[in-house]
């Protein structure tokens, strides 16, 4: 906002300037009646106005997906009716609910081509995550104390690695090129005898990329060490397979496949057994691995929504194509100096992460306010610091902060790419002639080399 | 059938999402011939008619204002 009036009331009172010699008092006068003058002057097109009401456009899919309708209606009936606790072996409310927790187990395992034994259900992503980094290395401490991971895996991930070099475990951050896919000669230099594990994410959450699963489950297995994948944004959007992959560990989030929220659960490979200390302690639920009562109608609601999300993959995904290319195109069709963050092939379509040079990404998202959007992934929306993973892949400083992730997802239309398009255009191109660097790149200087005093 | 009980989702990506996911799978099927796979697709489309119906009811009891695109037409 402060931004906005430094750069307009300058223009303003330029002219102002040759009708009188008091500028100074003119200049306070002005910005006093500020918004005003400016849209008496000023082009209709610099306006901010809000002329839309109504609730903004869902673009933050990545952040957490709207519930299916379809999966609400798988839980309801043991959120009304059926309460009993799974783990109740002597009463039919028990039975009941055990009934259902095995068949949401049943569900999730098939859409990963896994044996329903190998589910264990958490409250989320970020607990499996939690008990696969630090469940196995804790485990194999004794004998190996490194684990393998990247620059761009999700908070929860580096945290625990933290977590675990505190206690004197060693990591290896591998970096990622350009185009945020890592190289697989950098994985392979990285493992020694002493590698315990691999924790490597299958779709990033912030740029959309996806990582050669096969390929790094491949080199994991030829030389023995266990190999985590985070899939939270990728399960249900891609085709994923555990024995085909060679993933001994998976994280699953139901919120991020129309599922509840509050539910996710990990995969762990029985043959060869992956064996993980747990981190919660209590009754031995989910074989001991994760404590505490399973709750039903989330769990319910997981499957159903793992048991939707591969009927419609390819629906889905044929979708998420045609909406991202649609939406591509109309802004590379009007906007110069667009970068689009992450490789362009190797991604999932639905989470486009764009650049736009010579915009601030705050002032963007401002003026986009009937639009839900985000620089970046929700945990770190509250700050203001360039993502971590724009910095990993080489983003310029600038670049960085000047990026936005448009999520779509199986209930976006393409009257909102339309509409979330147009927008886009328009404030881009405000926000661009306001800015002086936009007016010096037009005339060819370019911004790298100029030496900017008092910094 | 299907197509006029999605219209009445009240939430608007819910409803575009519901008649476009309708029409597409009529499509698919059209040229399914043996009785027992249109039978099967006919149980599937029963199913999802009570799915619908119920949770137009429920969207019903907890609407929220409209999104900015529906209020633009």
């Amino acid at each position: 906002m402060f931004r906005f009036t430094k750069n307009t009331i300058p223009l303003l009172s330029k002219t102002l300037i040759k009708w009188t010699s008091q500028a100074q008092d003119k200049r306070v006068l002005i910005l006093f009646q500020g918004p005003r003058l400016f849209s008496d002057a000023v082009d209709d097109k610099y306006s901010l106005k809000h002329e839309e009401i109504g609730r903004p456009l869902y673009f933050d899919v990545q952040a957490t997906s709207p519930m299916d309708p379809r999966v609400l209606d798988a839980m309801l009936p043991y959120l009304v009716s059926y309460h009993g606790n799974p783990h109740s072996r002597t009463h039919a409310y028990g039975w009941e609910s055990e009934a259902a927790v095995e068949k949401a187990r049943e569900q999730v395992a098939h859409l990963i081509g896994a044996d329903p034994k190998e589910i264990i259900f958490t409250s989320g992503a970020t607990e499996s995550n939690n008990i696969s980094v630090k469940g196995v290395a804790r485990f194999y401490g004794p004998r190996k104390k490194h684990v393998v991971t990247t620059q761009i895996e999700h908070k929860c991930v580096l945290d625990s690695c933290r977590a675990l070099e505190g206690e004197g475990y060693k990591i290896t951050y591998l970096p990622v090129q350009q185009n945020g896919i890592i190289r697989l000669e950098d994985l392979e230099k990285a493992l020694t005898p002493e590698t315990s594990l691999v924790s490597i994410m299958t779709v990033n959450n912030e740029i959309g990329v996806r990582q050669p699963i096969e390929e790094i489950g491949k080199i994991c297995k030829s030389k023995k060490v266990f190999f985590h994948t985070d899939a939270a944004q990728a399960l249900g959007k891609i085709p994923l397979d555990v024995n085909k992959m060679n993933i001994d560990l998976m994280s699953i989030s139901g919120h991020k496949i129309y599922g509840p929220k509050g539910v996710g659960a990990l995969y762990i490979r029985r043959r060869p057994r992956v064996r993980v200390e747990p981190i919660q302690s209590g009754g031995g639920q989910e074989r001991g691995m994760r404590s505490g009562t399973v709750p039903t109608p989330l769990v319910v609601g997981l499957g159903a929504a793992c048991e939707l999300a591969e009927r419609e993959m390819a629906y889905d995904h044929a979708w998420m194509q045609k909406l991202s290319q649609r939406f591509i195109d109309k802004i590379y069709s009007k906007l110069t100096h667009v970068i689009r963050n992450g490789d362009a092939t190797q991604t999932y379509p639905g989470c486009i992460n764009l650049s736009f040079a010579y915009v601030e990404g705050e002032s963007l998202l401002m003026a986009l306010k009937d639009i839900a959007l985000s620089s970046g992934s929700a945990c770190t929306s509250a700050s203001l610091e360039p993502s971590y993973v724009l910095r990993a892949i080489g983003a310029d400083e600038d670049l960085a902060h000047s990026s936005i992730r448009f999520g779509l997802g199986r209930f976006t239309t393409v009257d909102e790419v339309d509409y979330t398009a147009e927008k886009t255009i328009r404030h881009v191109e405000r926000l661009r002639e306001m800015s002086p660097l936009w007016e010096m790149v037009q005339e060819g200087i370019d911004i790298k080399t100029i030496q900017w005093s008092q910094h | 059938m299907l197509l006029r009980e999605s219209e009445k989702f009240p939430n608007y990506n819910f409803r575009s999402y519901a008649l476009r996911r309708v029409r597409d799978a009529f499509k698919d099927s059209k040229n399914l011939s043996d009785a027992k796979s249109i039978k099967k697709e006919y149980e599937f489309a029963k199913e999802n008619l009570a799915i619908i119906r119920r949770q137009v009811l429920i969207g019903d009891m907890y609407k929220t204002e409209k999104l900015v695109i529906e209020n633009m037409r």
